[in-house]
């Protein structure tokens, strides 16, 4: 089973990467915590350049690369365009090219199920993060129900790392978070319960959800408790 | 039945997609009095559309359109940030589990038939793809259409009184509002599945399990 601060520090560690060959250590990383076979983030631009990182082998990356798989791959035609989710049990495994591909991959090290996370970025930028791994159907859902939505997230911190590494890029100023998510952070890092602070906001707990929810994406952050902490040390709050 | 169509999926479907954008220059300029966009045909398009975003559509028995709506990411560029930010809190929302529902349009004898079965729509959204929030801009009409199949936005800014206010609003989806929802449209949760699994590709055996 995955622990909370386990990840929170690997979110930590992500948070403060500089260089391109930190990412490969953090998704091994984070593929430990998981407890699967692979992790991988894997970046196409519309110029149909190519880069990656995760635990996939050399070997298969190079594979890969020299047989232009990226037009053979159902996982990239699945998600390119779309903003959904994709599990690999929906894709399209038909085709003689496809097959081939799928055998060939299976003997490079891929486990039978994976669970694919389509990014959008500025300007047409698209990335995929996906997990791999061999186990049953069944455990399989299991895992998708328990960790799918920390995964969407995961998979946007990373894009969100890699488009600051891109050359010639201005980063961007660090997200403003607005006056009532600041208030929301605020009252929760003072202890007050969501009750508490929706009904000090004079919002619904509905509507504080949202709040939180929002601010926590704009921290980089997993769950509550980590979203305050990072509000607090990023001086955003001040308590 | 439910259509789950991306905006590059929509050329194959001439009559529906035709129906849904001229139902929308028919709902929000003419009856709504909207500054909207309507070209040539009569079809009524505007920048999001363009971004490839995911409509969920009624389909009725011929084929023809019985009500729409749109959805994209928050963390792209979405009509409650850009265009109603004010109305918010000054700072945009965003997250990868909050998506913009927008357009929701209902066909000229869609009715709340329609609505309802668009509501069960989108809790398939929620629930098969882990999506905690919607937010949607919607006006006076359509804020009581909501409450009538009781699926009521929660308001968390507005603009203008009486039949001109609009209002940034937030759905959640619990399972007791699947079946409220359900009953509505007249459609079983099931079938609903059903029409959700055929759209975004039913389950088949473990890709490589076979060599595995």
């Amino acid at each position: 089973m995955v622990k909370r601060n386990q990840l929170d520090r690997i979110l930590e560690a992500l948070d403060a990467t500089g260089t391109l060959e930190q990412l490969d250590e953090i998704i091994l990383g984070l593929r430990d915590a998981y407890g699967v076979a692979h992790l991988v983030y894997h970046w196409v631009d519309s110029a149909g350049d190519q880069y990656g990182c995760g635990t996939y082998s050399d070997a298969w990356r190079q594979r890969y690369l020299d047989q232009n798989y990226v037009r053979v791959d159902p996982v990239v035609a699945g998600c390119f365009q779309r903003f959904h989710p994709v599990d690999w049990k929906r894709l399209d495994w038909t085709g003689k090219a496809v097959k081939a591909f799928r055998l060939e991959a299976a003997e490079y090290g891929l486990g039978n199920q994976g669970y694919s996370i389509p990014i959008r970025g500025p300007n047409g930028q698209f990335a995929l993060f996906t997990v791999n791994h061999s186990c049953s159907d069944e455990a399989w859902t299991k895992f998708i129900e328990a960790h799918g939505r920390d995964l969407i997230l995961i998979a946007h911190y990373f894009n969100q790392k890699a488009l600051e590494f891109e050359p010639g890029r201005v980063p961007e100023a660090a997200q403003a978070l607005s006056p009532r998510e600041v208030d929301a952070m605020t009252l929760l890092a003072l202890g007050y319960s969501r009750a508490q602070v929706a009904d000090s906001l004079s919002i619904s707990e509905n509507t504080l959800r949202v709040y939180i929810e929002s601010a926590r994406f704009k921290l980089g952050a997993l769950n509550t408790t980590h979203a305050v902490a990072r509000a607090m040390s990023r001086g955003l709050i001040v308590v | 039945m439910l259509r789950y169509l991306y905006g590059d999926e929509l050329s194959a479907y001439p009559k529906l997609a035709g129906g849904m954008f001229r139902d929308r220059a028919y709902q929000f300029r003419t009856r709504m009095g909207w500054d909207v966009h309507v070209d040539e045909n009569g079809e009524e398009r505007d920048n999001y559309d363009v971004l490839n975003p995911l409509y969920v559509i009624w389909e009725q028995a011929d084929g023809s359109h019985g009500g729409s709506m749109r959805f994209l990411p928050t963390t792209g560029p979405v009509m409650v940030n850009e265009v109603f930010g004010h109305l918010l809190d000054g700072a945009p929302l965003e997250s990868l589990l909050i998506w913009e529902c927008t357009r929701f349009c209902l066909g000229r004898d869609g009715g709340a038939r329609a609505a309802a079965a668009l509501m069960l729509g989108g809790g398939e959204l929620m629930t098969g793809f882990g999506i905690r929030h919607f937010v949607g801009v919607f006006d006076a009409r359509m804020e009581r259409i909501y409450r009538a199949i009781g699926s009521s936005p929660e308001v968390l800014g507005a603009e203008g009184a009486g039949r001109d206010r609009i209002s940034v609003g937030l759905w959640d989806f619990s399972e007791a509002a699947r079946g409220r929802v359900a009953a509505r449209a007249g459609v079983s949760p099931q079938l609903s599945r059903l029409w959700f699994q055929r759209a975004f590709g039913r389950a088949q055996d473990a890709p490589f399990s076979r060599c595995a």
